[in-house]
């Protein structure tokens, strides 16, 4: 058997199928969609931050896609949690694939990034770093 | 009788013309061909995107590459007059394949695409204007949507699109609606390659030619399945790509008829489409090399014309009766497996493909499993993206056949569908 099997594991299995923090957030402080266009895999990632506004208060995604990219959002939106703005800029395909503990094969590395580059790039945004009219996309 | 004994011809001994059916995957996607890690036999279904190349198509290539490589046109050494004759030949085959009156007619393009938009910029640039309309349907492959939409914007004529009914056919009352005598140009796909729908494209001309308009059909699906016959459709273009028929890639042709082709202004310049060249003004070689401007895909339009002469000798008759006799069945069992949605037309009125979906597994994932399991599908929107628009899905998963595909493959499309159903049920 070859990577994809790896790549269904129970735990990616899990998350596709009952995904954290799945929802709306009431006020959030950024909201930022993106999306895959070869495969239609739409993520909207919201974030609040604490009063300081420089850690992670709380986060909730909604979104419609593959298993990986989905259960990707769901375990990012976990580890997240409390997560200065900082270290969510320095997130990196690396860190992703060791929180999906699977080996992921090249075709699908972008459905697994998604959730991320959402989320980095809506902080962007939020900071004037980027521009809004800048939708993400994880094609290259 | 089992639906093994209905092959209409010797399947093992075609399969024998294609070692990759024999090569096994599960490895590093990375390292080109077999290597360590690779332990599952390969099931190739994805020949509507790519189809595989017999021995004898390989072995022309080699054989003009060891032995006639030489550019075509230009020298009057020997070298250069075998490749100029095979070359120039190949058109003649091409043109007997599809029932041209000969090589005028045919012009050799990188693809489907380029042909598509050799018509598009030639005729289409020139010709339309604000009033005019170009006839497709919501079936239309992005070859041809995406060019005739940009030439639209271009030259400000309208691009209509003929809907496609719920069981995935033309309506063809809307079409008479669409053509008028405002239509230009009808560019229809002939066989879908997502609803493996098989398009009246006789119906269409005659509608089309009634308000002189013209008709492009299609061919990439239809001319490596099926007999096809330009005089039979009615059409006035026919593009076609030679890797979708045991071809190499970097070659396909289209079909115009003389006349037509004969009016048009080059739509490449440069060397080998001339006659005369002056500082101030040049003159156009003749048909088709007028359309054909830089050195060539030489080996490979030679190569196309050995893929024909394999599908030849095999039978065009007989390879669309294979075809019927995979879809129907594969049809017929994905649906039988339970949870699975397939896109067109019933299983024994398409063409030899079968796109679907699986309840609650994304296409991605489902082509992910499925290659754990060596059945090679395409998953994705098939580059029809509005066609998937309207049936309500970002993707599909999409089986296609050919001459060298079995039951037996088909039946362990079926088992991995099932596994992945399963897995995410």
């Amino acid at each position: 058997m070859g990577l994809g099997s790896d790549m269904y594991r129970q735990q990616i299995l899990d998350h596709y199928k009952n995904p954290r923090n799945y929802g709306e957030l009431e006020d959030p402080d950024f909201t930022h969609v993106g999306e895959n266009p070869s495969c239609g895999d739409t993520i909207r990632m919201q974030v609040a931050l604490d009063d300081a506004g420089e850690t992670i208060d709380a986060v909730r995604f909604t979104g419609d896609g593959c298993a990986i990219s989905m259960a990707s959002a769901s375990m990012l939106s976990e580890r997240l949690h409390g997560m200065s703005i900082e270290e969510l800029d320095d997130l990196d395909t690396d860190d992703i694939t060791e929180m999906l503990g699977v080996d992921i094969s090249p075709m699908r590395v972008k459905c697994a990034v998604l959730g991320r580059q959402v989320a980095q790039d809506g902080s962007k945004i939020y900071r004037g770093e980027l521009d809004p009219d800048d939708r993400t996309k994880t094609e290259e | 009788m089992g639906v093994q004994e209905q092959y209409p011809f010797d399947i093992e001994a075609v399969r024998a013309d294609f070692p990759i059916l024999d090569r096994k995957v599960g490895g590093d996607p990375e390292m080109p061909g077999e290597g360590p890690g690779d332990d599952t036999p390969l099931v190739y279904l994805d020949s509507a995107a790519t189809s595989h190349t017999p021995d004898q198509v390989v072995d022309t290539i080699a054989d003009y590459y060891r032995g006639y490589n030489a550019n075509v046109h230009r020298g009057i050494h020997q070298l250069s007059q075998e490749a100029s004759v095979a070359y120039e030949e190949a058109h003649d085959t091409v043109a007997d394949f599809v029932g041209a009156s000969g090589r005028e007619e045919i012009v050799f393009t990188k693809n489907t695409t380029e042909a598509m938009n050799l018509v598009a910029y030639a005729w289409g640039l020139e010709e339309l204007g604000p009033g005019d309309n170009v006839v497709l349907s919501q079936m239309e492959h992005h070859s041809s949507l995406v060019t005739w939409q940009q030439i639209g914007k271009r030259t400000g004529a309208d691009v209509r699109f003929i809907e496609v009914t719920d069981e995935g056919r033309l309506d063809m009352e809307h079409a008479a609606e669409c053509i008028d005598d405002d239509t230009q140009m009808v560019s229809v796909v002939h066989v879908s390659n997502t609803l493996g729908t098989v398009n009246p494209i006789p119906e269409l001309a005659a509608m089309a030619h009634d308000h002189d308009a013209y008709v492009f059909a299609d061919g990439a699906q239809s001319v490596p399945t099926r007999p096809v016959d330009v005089e039979d459709l009615g059409v006035d273009f026919l593009a076609f790509s030679g890797h979708k028929m045991c071809g190499p890639t970097g070659i396909g042709a289209l079909y115009g008829r003389e006349a037509l082709l004969d009016e048009l202004q080059p739509y490449l310049y440069g060397g080998d489409m001339i006659r005369r060249v002056s500082f101030e003004d040049s003159t156009w070689e003749d048909l088709p090399w007028k359309f054909e401007a830089g050195t060539p895909s030489i080996a490979q339009g030679i190569a196309f014309a050995a893929a024909i002469e394999y599908l030849e000798e095999i039978g065009m008759e007989n390879v669309q009766a294979h075809e019927d006799l995979l879809a129907e069945y594969a049809y017929d069992e994905l649906t039988a497996l339970g949870g699975v949605e397939i896109y067109g037309p019933p299983g024994h009125d398409r063409g030899g493909l079968v796109a679907f979906n699986v309840e609650g597994v994304h296409a991605h994932d489902l082509s992910s499993i499925l290659n754990d399991y060596g059945v090679a599908i395409r998953a994705g929107d098939h580059c029809t993206q509005p066609l998937h628009d309207e049936l309500g899905v970002a993707a599909s998963a999409r089986a296609s056949f050919y001459l060298y595909n079995t039951v037996e493959e088909i039946d362990a499309l079926v088992e991995a569908v099932g596994e992945a159903r399963d897995l995410f049920a």
